[in-house]
């Protein structure tokens, strides 16, 4: 009787140390995803939209957890990297072309992390051309010398940081109501702006890079399908926690900025007025969480992204690797970092405006890689047992249709601007509609949106949101 | 044509003529039968029409790269052989072990050698190429005319090899058996070299290997590599032959392994074990993983009291297996007590007569089973050990400590 509690005590001690064992990949990717691409999107979210987009949170984290868990279990079945399945199923130029798109997008998504490293520095003067360098030189050999993996807690540890956003929320004392009613009413408006601001929400949260790496890092911790139930936990524990984060910051920011008029952020004094109940701490916080989001994810991020590449593309790989025995990955790596920092030097450089492009181009990648991901979980060959569920391709297909739709809705609106108005314009060229969307007492907001017949069609055909001509 | 070579990614697409110079289809695939011919292109498979053609290798007039032309029309159509290895299916964009360069590699591309025979042309598999030159190549086939990007890939060294040296992967017993793919390459390499290789395998293409791997290799394999990478391929495996690797293993590795598999499953391997190596295992596995207990090894040579030197060398004789990694004796009394550690390198400059007691360092340095691991390496550091004797409770000789362990446990650090 006794041998046999001992046994279920044994065999619980196991479980919770296969748990601690699995811990990491999916928690991981969780906070590196509330990047400085993140904290910025939701705050500009916030500071100009107010509670309005707080709606999609919920299908952003839906979607977030079908791909991570996608990415996580193809991982554990297959036991390789997703560029490696890209490869082996559709063949090199297929691979080729997705590596030269996400080597780009990935590219503004390094740039935006030094940006985010510089803004955080230069709220306390400390001047780009000091900063940048020196966190890009620490960046390289952090990793290239391989201490990475022991400062790797030490970032994690910090982005309890992000609680911050949680207290200030609370001392800021929101519109509660609000805020819950616009938690799940969808509101869609024809502007360029607000599509936008969609397209970098979901591009931040579930950015294509991600999913390399989430299943890379799947692959090598050594997560097999036997262990798999853990880890799906800890995946949508991540998602989760990352999509509470967001809400907080579009919380604080929609109380602490919009609600004394709307505005765009342009530099990180004005995000970390979200934080203001913290007085003079303020700025110390905000800066410390930005800085550390950003370093963190950019020593992941390149990493990852030639990683990615090399695997790829059948180059040698590995920081473990002589110079010469993998020059194609140490060149790339040091081309991301360096020329990542590079441009953020260049004088006036926007620094809000480029983190807020990279994650409008991650939401534009993001379906492509989306689609491969789906075809390869349902190769029976592949995956055995594991394909996905019928209610798990509906919500990646009509993920990625709203993707393609949203972005070609902006392509659309963008290049109709672009050309001269006589052209295009329907024939009383005054704004067509004026969109007043969001009717709070305090601050109706206002867009004044040129809509041509085109958008005018898709907006009656996809017949949701809220518009008055 | 000047050169006696050509790409796999030339060939797909190349057009195929018959005796009266009219165009049948085009290449698709083409096929190795390993069976018969290891490197030999066996069959070309060629769309066109309704369905794929299978052309033969003996039915080849010429091959350039302006087309094939057949010397026999006898063509028949393409139905799926388990005994082919289909190149462009099975091949390209898959990985294989490069043998000499002891990693596992993507193909991009194949390299042939056409050899001129009397009334025909073959060719067969020279090298498989990766790297950069055969990436661009891949890219620009069918954008631009073959000839150019010939002209323009020698700007870029080539990265190549050699098709002897390569290892196909496939997970498929009876595949394996069809075609013909045995781990040989693998099992001349040194077993660190393979540990590295199947590390970064599948799990599946993992198994397959240890499957079929020799026990012996297995378990050297096994011995290099990660604990949790060993567990989950022991897991992996029939108990029986997780079970035949384990006994091949030395008790105190073979101890670490089963620690660190689930209870159930280390039983049954346990179960399936000869009577001999399981008692060592089952004793060894008694201890503490970070105690003196589980960091020690059985594999010592422990002597007499009263041994000489010639005796010593007498007994070395007997123990072959261990003398690779032996650096000392131990003294025993009647009772098992330890008395004494005697450097093997003394026995060399000592005359055959002379007592090793003799030869024996002032001091005996040893520790308890259940000394802590740090207290260990700091014993290791301030004597500069080499091996570290380690006694039971009833102070007799229970196993040793060796210097490989402590840099193990201190690069986990």
């Amino acid at each position: 009787m006794k041998n046999d509690e001992g046994k279920i005590i044994k065999r619980f001690r196991y479980q919770i140390a296969i748990f601690l064992s699995v811990i990491g990949p999916g928690l991981i990717t969780a906070n590196v995803d509330n990047d400085s691409g993140g904290i910025f999107t939701y705050s500009q979210a916030g500071a100009k939209y107010g509670y309005l987009p707080l709606w999609t949170l919920i299908p952003i984290t839906l979607l977030l957890i079908v791909t991570q868990e996608m990415s996580s279990r193809m991982g554990a079945v297959t036991g390789k990297g997703l560029s490696d399945l890209i490869r082996e199923e559709f063949g090199l130029r297929t691979t080729f072309f997705l590596m030269i798109a996400l080597v780009l997008t990935n590219f503004l998504n390094v740039i935006s992390e030094f940006a985010g490293i510089a803004s955080s520095l230069e709220l306390f003067h400390i001047s780009r051309y000091i900063s940048v360098p020196i966190c890009a030189v620490a960046v390289w050999f952090l990793v290239v010398r391989g201490n990475y993996r022991s400062v790797e807690k030490i970032f994690l540890v910090a982005c309890c940081l992000y609680v911050t956003y949680i207290v200030s929320a609370f001392l800021l004392k929101p519109d509660w109501k609000e805020a819950a009613i616009y938690s799940v009413k969808p509101i869609l408006m024809f502007d360029t702006d607000y599509i936008t601001m969609l397209i970098a929400m979901v591009g931040t949260s579930i950015a294509p890079w991600m999913q390399f790496y989430l299943q890379s890092a799947i692959v090598e911790k050594g997560i097999t399908t036997k262990d798999y139930v853990q880890s799906r936990i800890e995946v949508i524990v991540g998602c989760i926690l990352t999509d509470v984060v967001a809400f907080f910051i579009i919380v604080s920011c929609a109380t602490a900025i919009w609600a004394h008029g709307p505005k765009d952020i342009n530099d990180a004094a004005d995000a970390a007025v979200a934080l203001k109940p913290f007085g003079q701490y303020a700025y110390l916080l905000f800066s410390a969480g930005l800085f550390n989001a950003s370093f963190f994810a950019a020593c992941i991020l390149p990493l990852s992204t030639v990683f990615t590449v090399c695997e790829g593309l059948g180059f040698e790989s590995g920081v473990d690797k002589r110079f010469h025995e993998a020059p194609e990955f140490y060149w790339l790596y040091t081309l991301l970092v360096g020329f990542g920092a590079a441009v953020i030097l260049w004088p006036n450089f926007p620094l809000i405006k480029m983190i807020l492009a990279s994650q409008v181009l991650n939401g534009v990648l993001l379906p492509f890689v989306l689609i491969y991901m789906v075809i390869l979980i349902n190769k029976k060959g592949l995956m055995k047992e594991w394909t996905n569920s019928a209610a798990y391709n509906a919500v990646a297909w009509v993920s990625v249709a709203i993707m393609i739709g949203l972005t070609l809705a902006l392509a659309s609106i963008t290049v109709r601007q672009m050309m001269p108005q006589a052209k295009l314009a329907p024939t009383n060229s005054a704004p067509v509609a004026q969109v007043q969307s969001y009717d709070s007492q305090r601050h109706a907001f206002k867009t004044d949106v040129h809509v041509s017949r085109i958008a005018h069609l898709i907006r009656q055909a996809i017949g949701i949101g809220k518009f008055t001509d | 044509m000047a050169d006696d070579f050509l790409f796999l990614t030339e060939l797909l697409g190349l057009k195929v003529y018959d005796l009266k110079g009219r165009r049948l289809g085009l290449v698709k695939d083409a096929a190795i039968v390993p069976l018969i011919h290891p490197s030999r292109v066996d069959r070309f498979l060629v769309g066109g029409g309704w369905a794929w053609l299978t052309v033969r290798y003996d039915q080849i007039r010429s091959i350039t790269l302006d087309g094939i032309y057949l010397k026999d029309e006898q063509l028949t159509p393409y139905h799926s052989d388990e005994y082919m290895l289909r190149l462009v299916r099975d091949l390209l964009d898959q990985q294989i072990i490069d043998g000499q360069g002891r990693k596992v590699v993507r193909v991009t591309d194949i390299t042939f050698k056409i050899q001129h025979e009397a009334d025909g042309e073959v060719i067969s598999i020279l090298d498989v190429d990766i790297g950069l030159r055969s990436v661009l190549r891949r890219l620009a086939q069918g954008a631009i005319p073959r000839r150019l990007i010939r002209r323009v890939q020698v700007l870029i060294p080539p990265h190549s090899i050699r098709w002897e040296h390569c290892s196909i992967i496939e997970a498929d017993p009876q595949r394996r058996l069809r075609l013909n793919i045995s781990n040989k390459i693998l099992e001349r390499m040194h077993p660190a070299d393979v540990a590295d290789i199947v590390e970064d395998l599948s799990p599946d293409d993992r198994e397959a290997i240890f499957e079929t791997m020799d026990s012996e290799v297995a378990a050297e394999t096994l011995s290099e590599m990660e604990p949790d990478v060993q567990a989950s391929i022991l897991e992996s495996l029939e108990t029986e032959k997780a079970a035949d690797i384990v006994e091949e293993m030395s008790p105190h590795e073979a101890a670490d392994v089963l620690a660190e598999l689930e209870e159930q499953t280390s039983e049954d391997i346990l179960e399936e074990m000869e009577v001999e190596p399981k008692a060592e295992v089952e004793e060894l596995l008694e201890y503490k993983e970070n105690s003196a207990g589980g960091l020690m090894n059985t594999e010592y040579v422990a002597l007499p009291e009263d041994a000489t030197v010639a005796g010593a060398i007498e007994a070395l004789k007997q123990h072959e297996e261990i003398l690779e990694s032996l650096n000392t004796l131990f003294l025993v009394d009647a009772n098992e007590q330890l008395k004494a550690a005697i450097p093997l390198a003394r026995l060399f400059t000592a005359a055959g007569a002379t007592p090793l007691r003799d030869l024996a360092p002032e001091t005996l340095i040893q520790v308890d089973v259940d000394e802590r691991e740090d207290r260990i390496t700091e014993l290791f550091d301030k004597y500069n050990l080499l091996t570290l004797p380690v006694i039971d409770t009833a102070g007799k000789l229970a196993g040793v400590i060796t210097v490989d362990e402590i840099i193990s446990l201190l690069r986990e650090k």
